[in-house]
């Protein structure tokens, strides 16, 4: 069964004068464990489409189905709660929390959203720190790392509460290629170890290569499809 | 809720300068309220028991009409030794009373055989008269510490004025009910320190001694002077002994007694009421302080972290965890600025009484002011700075709570 199912979803975003459709009628379905990418142009509706799967916000018409749960039904608070057991966000700038260590960082979601006991907690902050390469940083602060390493730990705490999805808005615009690569990499990684879906956005032509299925958007609309095998489709 | 505490915490050690600024306001607000309550509490305390410990007593009771005409000292309106039995024996019985002490009031001619002039005098039983006004006895800068029969004690003024010291012989002349005019001859025992309120400048004499004076074969009472175990519980011993009185009539079916607290009867109750009213308009200002300054600081910290609440929020943070998280900021700073104002405040309360601050209330001259710190002023100011801050925090951090993720995310 998809773990997102999409069906005729648009999105128009109203002013007083104007109405913007930044997504017109989209029909797909995402697997689970699979390795995604949303590419096209600035204004191709790439991070709206993001955020409406990331039940940040809802759609104007169509059906969005994520896990079993339609987005356009959740409330306030069930969205959130939604968000904090299915979902994880690593985004373009990193968003760290800066009066957190990077171990609090990660432990962050595991005490203020899925409420999970000390010991476990700890179990599990040890070993996304491991898998993330940052086992020796825990105790410094957001400051104090770089760019690649703070997206390092965004991963980390995207990953920490086992969610169905992790969602990345341009994660790599602000790193350069080689630390691009590598994070692309370890998210991959993170996918075959974890069985985690990854879907993330971007416009950089190189990156999108690592993606196992490329979804083109432009102009709110989906233009193509391109499978690139993957343990999900394989 | 530790780690709500740790966040908030560390929130207001990052924007140091702005915390530190805050809570030096805070703390600046509850030094100046807590130095001003305990100066102002300790004036009003100190003089209340100046007036009631050194000659009014807590409460009083008299012949009804007695205080309506109390300048002129009226002798037909002393109770009767009949009615006055009435009152000794309720207030024997009563378990707040302490002491009580009746005084037989009247004016007279002072004279030392050269000079003559006015006085005003209370007969009184001298051991219950120094156990109801205790004061009574400091009070008395020359001389005896005691009041025999045959002996008087003069207002300082009075001596003074008429060149009389301890020793000296003097004779008050009176005139009584009837009409009469009588007098004796006093010994001077002591001279008393004028105290500024009723009564202040008045004589003593031992009551047998007024009553001759005044031609009474037995004592008449025009007050008796009540002192209570519980100053805190006036109000409701004035009313109990309302009550008990209540049931005595005269003849004619009209109350016999009236009872009235010091308030009633000294002007230094006004004052008292203006410094409890000057105390709350400090603490209103506390808390407009406290209300502003934190206001503030949290309206610039929500503003300064939406795209921190768009994160938060967008990884399934719940509205109420990021509402308590700015609550506890503004309360942290509450107690901060609380805590540090209440150890400033009594340091400062601490120096004034090393240094030590004298004043003269009325003919009282080098009153030596106590500063002392009320621990239920102390409890009060603190949780009235504690609540304030947290009221401020609540509005911006509704607004934090409210916010859209998604809209908190595109914040630049």
């Amino acid at each position: 069964m998809a773990l997102i199912t999409a069906a005729g979803v648009s999105k128009d975003y109203r002013t007083e004068e104007v109405t913007v459709q930044a997504l017109r009628g989209l029909d797909f379905e995402i697997e689970p464990a699979s390795f995604v990418s949303f590419v096209g142009p600035s204004g191709s509706g790439k991070t709206t489409l993001l955020n409406l799967i990331g039940c940040l916000d809802k759609p104007t018409a169509g059906k969005l189905t994520v896990a079993e749960t339609d987005v356009a039904l959740l409330g306030r608070k069930e969205s959130a709660s939604f968000r904090g057991k299915h979902l994880g966000f690593i985004f373009q700038d990193f968003n760290m929390i800066p009066v957190l260590t990077v171990y609090e960082n990660i432990e962050y979601p595991l005490i203020m959203v899925q409420n999970i006991e000390p010991r476990e907690r700890k179990e599990r902050i040890s070993r996304m720190l491991a898998a993330v390469g940052m086992a020796d940083q825990g105790g410094k602060y957001p400051h104090q790392i770089s760019g690649g390493q703070k997206q390092r730990v965004a991963i980390a705490r995207a990953l920490v509460t086992n969610p169905a999805l992790v969602l990345a808005d341009e994660p790599t615009a602000n790193l350069d290629s080689q630390t691009a690569y590598a994070v692309i990499g370890l998210m991959k990684k993170m996918r075959d170890e974890l069985g985690t879906t990854f879907i993330f956005s971007t416009h950089d032509t190189k990156i999108v290569g690592e993606a196992e299925v490329i979804f083109r958007l432009e102009d709110g609309q989906l233009t193509g499809k391109e499978l690139k095998g993957g343990p999900a489709h394989a | 809720m530790r780690n709500l505490f740790k966040i908030a915490i560390r929130n207001l050690i990052r924007y140091q300068r702005r915390t530190l600024l805050t809570a030096s306001l805070i703390t600046i607000g509850v030094v100046f309220v807590l130095v001003f309550v305990s100066v102002s509490g300790s004036f009003k305390t100190m003089i209340t028991g100046q007036i009631t410990d050194s000659m009014m007593g807590h409460l009083q009771i008299h012949r009804k009409g007695y205080v309506a005409s109390i300048d002129n000292l009226p002798l037909n309106l002393n109770m009767k030794p009949k009615a006055y039995r009435i009152i000794q024996q309720a207030l024997a019985a009563d378990a707040q009373v302490e002491a009580f002490s009746p005084r037989l009031k009247f004016g007279g001619m002072f004279s030392n055989f050269t000079e003559t002039t006015n006085i005003r005098l209370n007969g009184v039983n001298p051991e219950a008269e120094f156990i109801t006004v205790p004061l009574l006895s400091s009070r008395i800068i020359e001389g005896k510490q005691t009041l025999g029969k045959g002996e008087i004690l003069i207002p300082a003024l009075l001596a003074k004025g008429m060149k009389v010291k301890p020793g000296d012989p003097v004779v008050i002349v009176a005139t009584n009910a009837d009409g009469s005019v009588n007098g004796k001859q006093f010994v001077v025992s002591g001279i008393l320190e004028s105290a500024t309120g009723p009564g202040g400048r008045d004589g003593y004499v031992h009551i047998e001694d007024a009553a001759d004076v005044l031609r009474m074969t037995e004592a008449e009472v025009s007050e008796v002077a009540i002192r209570l175990k519980d100053f805190g519980r006036l109000d409701d011993a004035v009313l109990q002994l309302q009550n008990k009185t209540a049931g005595e009539v005269n003849p004619q079916g009209q109350p016999m007694f009236e009872v009235h607290s010091w308030e009633d009867l000294s002007p230094f109750f006004n004052i008292a009421r203006m410094i409890d009213v000057m105390t709350l308009f400090i603490r209103i200002m506390l808390i407009a302080i406290v209300l502003i300054s934190i206001m503030n600081v949290m309206i610039m910290a929500v503003y300064e972290r939406i795209r921190e609440i768009g994160t938060i929020a967008a990884i399934g943070t719940l509205p109420g965890k990021i509402r308590s998280m700015f609550i506890l900021e503004g309360f942290c700073m509450g107690v901060v600025g609380a805590a540090a104002g209440v150890a400033i405040g009594a340091l400062v309360i601490g120096i004034v009484n090393l240094i030590g601050i004298r004043f003269n209330f009325g003919q009282q001259k080098g009153l030596l002011l106590k500063a002392t710190l009320d621990p239920v002023d102390l409890l009060v100011v603190s949780v009235i700075v504690i609540v304030v801050a947290v009221l401020a925090s609540l509005q911006p951090a509704v607004k934090a709570s409210r916010m859209e993720p998604i809209d908190a995310l595109r914040h630049v």
